[in-house]
């Protein structure tokens, strides 16, 4: 990355709204240094039996404190947890240990090495299986750090409050930042939807991922961290810490409620993303206008037969009595080879991106759809709420005008339709004269603008929904949206960015919808800034040649026109 | 020695979650299953990292094998196992 960045200052990715000044604090790590396998004296004198017992009685400390870890954290840590403590314990761990304790190596040594090996052969599989190199090396940088009575890799305890700094932060590392010090994180690496990001926005705090320069920051050094616009002051000087002072302590302005809207009055809509009834409930409880997607995959997911359309009916009807009065977008079953259903044979494909799902499944059965839009109708007729229906993954016209048809003939009059196909963007205007609107899916857009596959790691940057060319393809949506006079919403990773959103809104996007905990500081964030204001940003952004070169003239905007 | 051959009905394969899923039922099985893909293994049914290393795709066949007290019931209820779809989610 070759941002413009000032000495004092760091770039990286806001993936989780808020201010924040304080030191900064790394992540003791216990990473075994290089030329670590060497055979240690300490351990020289000890029989093949007794070292081999330390190994496995360290790899069982491991297993046993992410057991532990797992009882105490969020649901979507658990999981990653308990797999970590099952390869930890793994027998074959173990026997490949022992072998090396034979040859005379050092109880660290043979864990380093037994790991290795593991690690060398999964990753010639590749894929899913290499990633889990990354689960492998936190068992043996754990046990290793077990085995030298040194710190665990563990979030610090100072006393007062921090921002927590690490190259990537693991799940066992994340999962009890809830109650600690920590009021903000930056990391070297990881992007918008890492574990880390998620996490954070569920905890409310501040964060900055894929930040470069972040790890070789001094200990103790104090930073301002603005979430919101990815930037990181370091040492700021005291005019900056004033400014960030009065900017905390300022009532802030009571904190704005109610529907989206920017300084002079312009509505944008605040929806939320959810994806089960349990999301639902949570999510009713948020300052929200509505439900921009409700993903329904969960119905389908995880089980050998099929929803019949009355269970359909009474989950869809939980949803909306959930909501009532507010509108609910639903879009219909989001199928692929890698999102499989059980009971709807999709072929084995080597690119499930670019495969039979989305609205494509239908093609192959098309009684699915049929059932989960007459289980809508049904539950909006029982609730009287407003449900609007769309289409994931549609490409073409023919496409748009056949679930048009399916979806009215079952009963529902508000049908639109999902813009993730570059296609579809680039023909929005034929695809807006058959349906009432659309929603842009900025995260699959991207990956199918950039052909880059979202599955796959190190390919962020261009799955950057900053990058200038995607903007291009929202920008040729929302043009087609405002001559049909028809809604264009935005429903990815790109809506909950509050500098972002400045510039959706400024490209003409009518509602943004979000996970529930990001409405708050997109709202903020209009209220700051005129639908004029939102233009310039999203023209100066549009004219960039770089995704951070955007990111960057639109923060150097929108701070000069409603500082901070 | 007996022996069960079922196919993959993960569609990821046998990777991270469904090999962890069907080591922990191997493991609590109590009985020494192996497991072979084509050339890959026998390697240990109740080790986690071992399975993975086998590469299993979804739809390719596999062969389960153990013996002594128990293993016919152990081998087909890991058999079925195996040919359900581990990774629904």
């Amino acid at each position: 990355m070759t941002a413009d960045v000032g000495a004092g200052e760091l770039l990286g990715r806001g993936v989780s709204a808020g201010l924040v000044c304080a030191p900064v604090l790394h992540l003791v790590s216990t990473a075994p240094e290089a030329g670590a396998g060497a055979p240690e004296s300490s351990d020289q004198a000890a029989t093949p039996e007794e070292r081999l017992a330390r190994a496995v009685s360290a790899l069982d400390a491991v297993a046993q404190d992410m057991q532990q870890r797992a009882a105490a954290a969020p649901p979507a840590a658990v999981e990653v947890l308990e797999m970590t403590a099952q390869l930890a314990r793994d027998p074959a761990l173990a026997s490949a240990a022992a072998v090396h304790v034979d040859r005379g190596l050092t109880a660290e040594a043979a864990v380093e090495l037994a790991v290795e090996e593991f690690c060398t052969q999964l990753a010639g599989l590749g894929g899913y299986l290499a990633e889990r190199d990354a689960d492998l090396h936190d068992v043996r940088d754990r046990a290793v750090a077990h085995l030298r009575g040194v710190a665990q890799p563990s979030v610090p305890a100072p006393g007062y409050p921090f921002v927590l700094v690490a190259r990537d932060l693991s799940p066992a590392d994340t999962a009890t930042l809830g109650d600690s010090e920590v009021v903000g994180i930056l990391t070297e690496e990881g992007g918008p939807t890492s574990h880390t990001a998620i996490l954070a926005r569920s905890l409310g705090l501040p964060a900055i991922v894929g930040c470069p320069g972040a790890t070789a920051l001094a200990e103790g050094a104090t930073v301002v961290l603005d979430g919101a616009t990815g930037r990181v002051d370091v040492e700021p000087d005291e005019a900056r810490r004033d400014e960030v002072r009065r900017a905390l302590d300022a009532p802030a302005g009571p904190a704005a409620t109610g529907p989206g809207r920017t300084r002079d009055g312009h509505h944008v809509g605040l929806l939320a993303n959810i994806g089960t009834v349990a999301d639902a409930e949570r999510a009713s409880g948020y300052d929200a206008e509505g439900v921009g997607l409700f993903r329904t995959e969960f119905l389908f997911l995880n089980r050998a037969d099929r929803p019949g359309v009355d269970e359909q009916t009474a989950i869809y009807t939980q949803v909306l009595e959930l909501f009532a009065g507010r509108p609910v977008t639903v879009r219909t079953l989001d199928a692929g080879s890698d999102k499989p259903i059980a009971y709807l044979p999709l072929p084995r494909e080597d690119n499930p991106a670019l495969g039979v799902r989305g609205y494509r499944v239908a093609a192959l059965d098309r009684s699915h759809l049929v059932d989960q839009l007459t289980a809508l109708a049904r539950a909006q007729r029982a609730t009287g709420a407003r449900v609007r229906v769309m289409a994931p993954m549609i490409s073409t016209a023919e496409e748009a005008a056949a679930f048009a048809e399916t979806a009215r003939a079952a009963g529902l009059d508000e049908v639109g339709v999902m813009i993730e196909v570059p296609a579809a963007a680039l023909r929005a205007a034929d695809l807006l004269d058959l349906v009432d609107f659309v929603s842009i899916g900025t995260n699959d857009l991207a990956q199918y603008t950039f052909a880059a596959d979202r599955m796959v790691s190190g390919l962020g940057d261009l799955l950057d929904p900053w990058q200038p060319a995607l903007l291009d393809l929202v920008a040729a949506v929302t043009s087609a949206a405002q001559a049909a006079g028809k809604p264009v919403g935005v429903c990815g990773e790109a809506a909950s960015d509050p500098l972002l959103a400045a510039v959706l809104t400024g490209l003409g996007v009518t509602s943004l919808s979000m996970a529930p905990p990001a409405l708050q500081a997109v709202r903020d964030q209009l209220t700051r800034l005129s639908l004029t204001m939102c233009r310039e940003i999203a023209s100066t952004a549009r004219s960039a040649t770089s995704a951070v070169a955007a990111r960057r003239a639109a923060l150097d905007l929108a701070t000069s026109a409603a500082p901070v | 020695m007996h022996e069960r051959r079922t196919v993959i009905g993960s569609r990821v394969g046998l990777h991270a979650r469904p090999a962890a899923t069907f080591a922990r039922a191997a493991a609590e099985s109590g009985v020494a299953v192996t497991i072979t893909a084509g050339d890959r293994g026998p390697v240990p049914a109740a080790s986690m990292l071992s399975v993975m290393t086998l590469g299993a795709e979804y739809g390719q066949e596999v062969v389960l094998a153990a013996d002594g007290p128990g293993a016919e019931a152990a081998l087909d209820s890991l058999a079925v196992l195996l040919a359900s779809d581990l990774d629904a989610d």
